[in-house]
C-alpha cells in the first residue's frame, strides 16, 4: 500500500492534543472559557445576532410626531407605526403570545433549539461578553491562568476594564429596554439630567444587574438551571428533528491520530478525539455523547469539527445537522408528513390569521351600553315608561369625535337626554346618560330589544351599535 | 453542583433509614446563613422603628411614630387633595350653575352617589327607585317642583305633606264618588258628580281647580299617571281622602315627612345631592 499523504498539519494537531487535557465536560463547578473558531455557523450566528440591533435602535424611529413603536403603559396605548392598540384590543396580545409560542414549537420540531443557539438574548449577550473577555484577557488557556494568578498589576487593570465594559453594555441594555416605554429622546434627557421617573431607574437597575449577572457571570448556567425553555423545547424534539449530531457510525471507534495510525490501525473511525467540539462549546458539553439538555444547538461544534476534518483531509460533516433517524440509517419522513409539525403549523397559522383579522378590523369606535337596573324603569307623569342607559363610548381614533346618538326598536321610541351632539376626546372613553321613553299604552311587552347607535357626525361611515333591552311594568291583564 | 461544597464524609446525626440514608451535620449554605442573619437584623431594625411590643400602657411606640390612624389620615388627605380643585369651585356656586357646567355636574353626580346611598336610598331606594310610601325620584313628577333649586331646598329644609282627613265630613257614597273622580282625572276623563264634590269640598284649594296640583304647597298633581301613594286604585285613593296626610290627631293618617338635612350635610354636599337627584331622570 502506497504511503497516503499524511495531513500537512500534524504538528498543529499535536498542539491540539496537548490542549485536550484542558477541555472538560461542564459539570457546573468551573467557569467555561470556550474557544472561538471561525466557520460557517459562526457567520450565521453573527448574522442572526444582528437582529438585536433593532432592540437598541428601534426606540429612536419616529412616526409623525411620536415614537414609531411605543408601549405607553401610563397612557394605556400601544403604538406600532400607524396602528394604535388600546386595552380593549388586548385579546390580540394573547394571539401574539400564542403565535410566538407555536412558532417556537414549530421551529424546534423542525430544527431543534434554533432560538437558543442563534437568537436568544442569553446566548447573544454572553457571546459579546466573552468576546470582550477574549480581546482583553486572551485565549481560554491564558484566561484560566489569569484567573489563577494573584490579584495585582496587569490582572487588576484588565479585570477592571472588562467589568466596566460589561457594566456599560448592561446599562445600555437597561436604558434601551426602558426606551420602548417612553419617548426615547426625552428619556435620555431625563437620564442625563438625573430626572427620570423612579420606575425607569428601577428598570434600568434591574436590567443592568441581571444582564451583568447572567451574561457576565452565570452564562451557560442560565441555560442549564434557570431557563424553562431548555426543558420545554426538549419535548418538541423527536427522532426526525434535525439537530447538531455526531455521526457515530462514521466517527467510532475514535482514537488519537498519530503518524501513520490511520493506515496501520485500519479500523479507526474519523473522530480523532481532539476534543475541539468540547473546546468551542459555550455550554461545555460533549456532543459526541448524543443530544442532551445542555445543547443549545448553536452549531459551533460543527465549525470546529469541519475545521479539523479539513486538516486531516476527511470530508466535512462528522458532526452535522442531521436527524437521529438519518444518522441511524432509518429512512426519513417528509416534513409535511409529520403530524406534530402540521399541528404546530396550523395552530400557528390560526393565531396569525386572528392577529391579521384583529389588525384589519380595528374599529375607530366602540360602544357599550349599560342599562340602569335601579330602577329598571320609571313611569312618567304622562304615563310613558322611561328607561335609563349609560353609554360608554370609546374613541380609538386620533381625532376628537362629535357623536350623534339614535335609538331604534319601537315605532314610538323617544330618545331623551341628549339635546345636542357631544364630543368624545380621542383615545378616551366617554360616559353619557340617555333615556328612552315609550308611551305606556304603546308598550305591549314587559321587555323589548332596542338598539342604540352612535355615529360620528363628521364621518358617517364611523358608527357603532349596541343592542340592549327596554323594560316596562308587568303586562296587565 | 460541585462536590467540594458538600462533602458526604462529614459527621452525621446517627439517624440512618432506608438502609443508607444518613442525616449529615453539614453547615447550611453560606447564602442561607446570611439570609438568616439579615432577617434577624431586620427584626431588630423593625422593632426600633415601628410599634411592635405590647406594654401595659399600650404598645411600644417606635422611633418613627407610625400609627394606623396617621396612615389613614394621610390617605384621607390624599383623596381630599384630589377633590379639592372641584370642591373649591363648588363652594361659591349655586346648584343651577353646577348643573349647567357639564364637568362639575359630572363630578357632583359621581361624588354625591355615595352620600345618596347613605342618606337618601334607605327611603327613596337606590337610584331614586322609590319605595312604598316614599316618592320615586327618577320620574318627572315633583310634589315640590323639579327644578334643582327646589330639590336643594327639599333636601336642606325637609318637607311634610299635609292633607285633612275627610272621613268625618263625607259619607261613604261621597267618598266613593270623589275617589272615582280622582281616578278618572288621571285618565283624562271627567265625572259630573265627583267634580261637584271636588269643588264643594275645596279640594281645588290645594290641588288646583283643574287638579294639576300646586308645588308651592306640595299638593300632588292628580291628573298625571304617578301616584304619591301607590297603587292608584279606588281603594287607595279613598283611604287617602278619608284619612288625609299627616292629619293631626287622626289615627291611620298617611305619613309623608322628609327630615331636613341642613344640619347633617354641608351646603356643598346638599348642592351635589340636588344635582344628582335632578339628573336621576326627571329634573326640570
Amino acid at each position: 500500500m502506497s504511503e497516503p499523504s499524511e495531513p500537512a498539519d500534524l504538528k498543529h494537531l499535536e498542539e491540539l492534543y496537548r490542549e485536550t487535557e484542558y477541555w472538560h465536560v461542564n459539570t457546573g463547578g468551573k467557569t467555561i472559557h470556550a474557544k472561538r473558531m471561525p466557520g460557517r455557523y459562526r457567520s450565521y450566528k453573527w448574522f442572526t445576532m444582528l437582529v438585536w440591533l433593532s432592540f437598541f435602535l428601534g426606540p429612536y424611529l419616529r412616526w409623525g410626531d411620536r415614537q414609531a413603536i411605543l408601549f405607553d403603559i401610563p397612557g394605556r396605548q400601544f403604538h406600532i407605526f400607524s396602528v394604535t392598540i388600546l386595552p380593549q384590543d388586548v385579546w390580540m396580545l394573547a394571539l401574539v403570545l400564542l403565535f410566538s409560542a407555536l412558532l417556537l414549537a414549530f421551529v424546534t420540531s423542525l430544527a431543534g433549539r434554533v432560538y437558543c443557539g442563534y437568537f436568544c438574548f442569553q446566548t447573544v449577550w454572553t457571546d459579546i461578553f466573552t468576546l470582550i473577555e477574549q480581546t482583553l484577557e486572551g485565549s481560554p488557556v491564558q484566561r484560566a491562568k489569569l484567573d489563577q494568578s494573584p490579584w495585582r498589576g496587569r490582572k487588576l487593570a484588565v479585570k477592571v476594564v472588562k467589568h466596566l465594559l460589561w457594566l456599560a453594555i448592561s446599562v445600555i441594555t437597561g436604558i434601551s429596554f426602558t426606551a420602548w416605554f417612553g419617548d426615547a429622546y426625552l428619556l435620555w434627557e431625563d437620564y442625563v439630567t438625573l430626572q427620570a421617573p423612579t420606575p425607569a431607574w428601577l428598570s434600568v437597575l434591574v436590567f443592568t444587574g441581571f444582564t451583568y449577572l447572567f451574561a457576565g457571570h452565570m452564562r451557560e448556567q442560565v441555560c442549564f438551571w434557570l431557563c424553562p425553555y431548555a426543558r420545554i423545547q426538549g419535548v418538541m424534539v423527536d427522532r426526525e428533528t434535525i439537530l447538531p449530531t455526531y455521526d457515530f457510525a462514521r466517527g467510532e471507534p475514535r482514537g488519537k491520530l498519530k503518524k501513520g495510525s490511520r493506515t496501520e490501525g485500519g479500523g479507526q473511525g474519523d473522530c480523532i478525539d481532539c476534543r475541539q467540539c468540547i473546546a468551542v462549546c459555550p455550554t461545555g458539553i460533549d456532543i459526541r455523547v448524543g443530544q442532551q439538555e445542555g445543547c443549545i444547538t448553536c452549531g459551533l461544534c460543527l465549525d470546529a469539527c469541519d475545521a479539523i476534518m479539513d486538516k486531516i483531509q476527511r470530508p466535512h460533516g462528522l458532526i452535522r445537522y442531521a436527524s437521529l433517524d438519518e444518522v441511524e440509517g432509518i429512512p426519513t419522513v417528509g416534513v409535511w408528513r409529520r403530524p406534530r409539525v402540521l399541528v404546530y403549523f396550523f395552530i400557528m397559522l390560526a393565531s396569525l390569521a386572528g392577529i391579521v383579522y384583529g389588525l384589519t378590523t380595528l374599529g375607530a369606535l366602540e360602544l357599550k351600553v349599560l342599562h340602569e337596573r335601579q330602577p329598571l324603569f320609571v313611569i312618567q307623569s304622562d304615563g310613558s315608561i322611561q328607561n335609563k342607559y349609560e353609554l360608554k363610548i370609546l374613541n380609538k381614533s386620533n381625532d376628537d369625535m362629535h357623536m350623534r346618538v339614535s335609538a331604534s326598536g319601537h315605532p314610538a321610541l323617544l330618545l331623551v337626554g341628549v339635546d345636542q351632539d357631544f364630543t368624545v376626546p380621542r383615545g378616551r372613553v366617554g360616559a353619557y346618560t340617555v333615556f328612552l321613553r315609550i308611551p305606556g299604552a304603546r308598550l305591549a311587552t314587559e321587555r323589548l330589544p332596542v338598539t342604540l347607535r352612535v355615529q360620528d357626525r363628521d364621518h358617517v361611515q364611523i358608527f357603532a351599535e349596541y343592542q340592549s333591552m327596554f323594560f316596562g311594568p308587568e303586562s296587565r291583564p | 453542583m460541585s462536590e467540594r461544597k458538600n462533602p458526604a464524609t462529614g459527621h452525621d446525626t446517627g439517624h440512618v433509614w432506608d438502609d443508607n440514608l444518613r442525616e449529615l451535620t453539614n453547615q447550611p449554605p453560606r447564602w442561607w446563613m446570611i439570609c438568616l442573619y439579615l432577617s434577624a437584623l431586620f427584626l431588630v431594625v423593625y422593632f426600633i422603628l415601628y410599634p411592635t411590643f405590647p406594654l401595659i400602657s399600650g404598645s411600644s411606640k417606635g422611633v418613627l411614630g407610625w400609627t394606623q390612624m396617621k396612615r389613614l389620615n394621610e390617605s384621607v388627605a390624599d383623596i381630599q387633595a384630589v377633590r379639592a380643585p372641584f370642591e373649591n369651585r363648588l363652594v361659591g356656586m349655586s346648584a343651577e350653575a353646577i348643573l349647567a357646567n357639564p364637568e362639575l355636574a359630572n363630578y357632583a353626580v359621581r361624588s354625591a352617589k355615595v352620600v345618596f346611598g347613605d342618606r337618601c336610598a334607605p327611603c327613596h331606594g337606590t337610584g331614586g327607585a322609590g319605595n312604598p310610601g316614599y316618592p320615586v325620584l327618577a320620574d318627572d313628577d315633583w310634589l315640590y317642583g323639579g327644578s334643582v333649586a327646589s330639590i336643594e331646598q327639599s333636601i336642606a329644609d325637609g318637607r311634610a305633606g299635609m292633607m285633612p282627613a275627610f272621613a268625618a265630613m263625607l259619607n261613604e257614597q261621597q267618598l266613593d264618588a270623589l275617589s272615582q273622580y280622582t281616578l278618572a282625572l288621571s285618565k283624562g276623563e271627567g265625572r259630573a258628580d265627583g267634580q261637584a264634590l271636588f269643588a264643594s269640598q275645596g279640594c281645588g284649594g290645594c290641588h288646583g281647580a283643574d287638579g294639576k296640583g300646586m308645588p308651592m304647597l306640595g299638593a300632588a298633581n292628580l291628573t298625571d299617571a304617578v301616584w304619591r301613594f301607590a297603587p292608584g286604585t279606588v281603594e287607595s285613593i279613598k283611604y287617602t281622602i278619608s284619612n288625609g296626610v299627616n292629619a293631626p290627631g287622626h289615627e291611620g293618617t298617611r305619613s309623608a315627612t322628609m327630615p331636613d338635612f341642613k344640619n347633617q350635610l354641608s351646603a356643598t354636599e346638599i348642592k351635589k345631592l340636588a344635582v344628582y337627584v335632578h339628573k336621576l331622570g326627571g329634573g326640570q
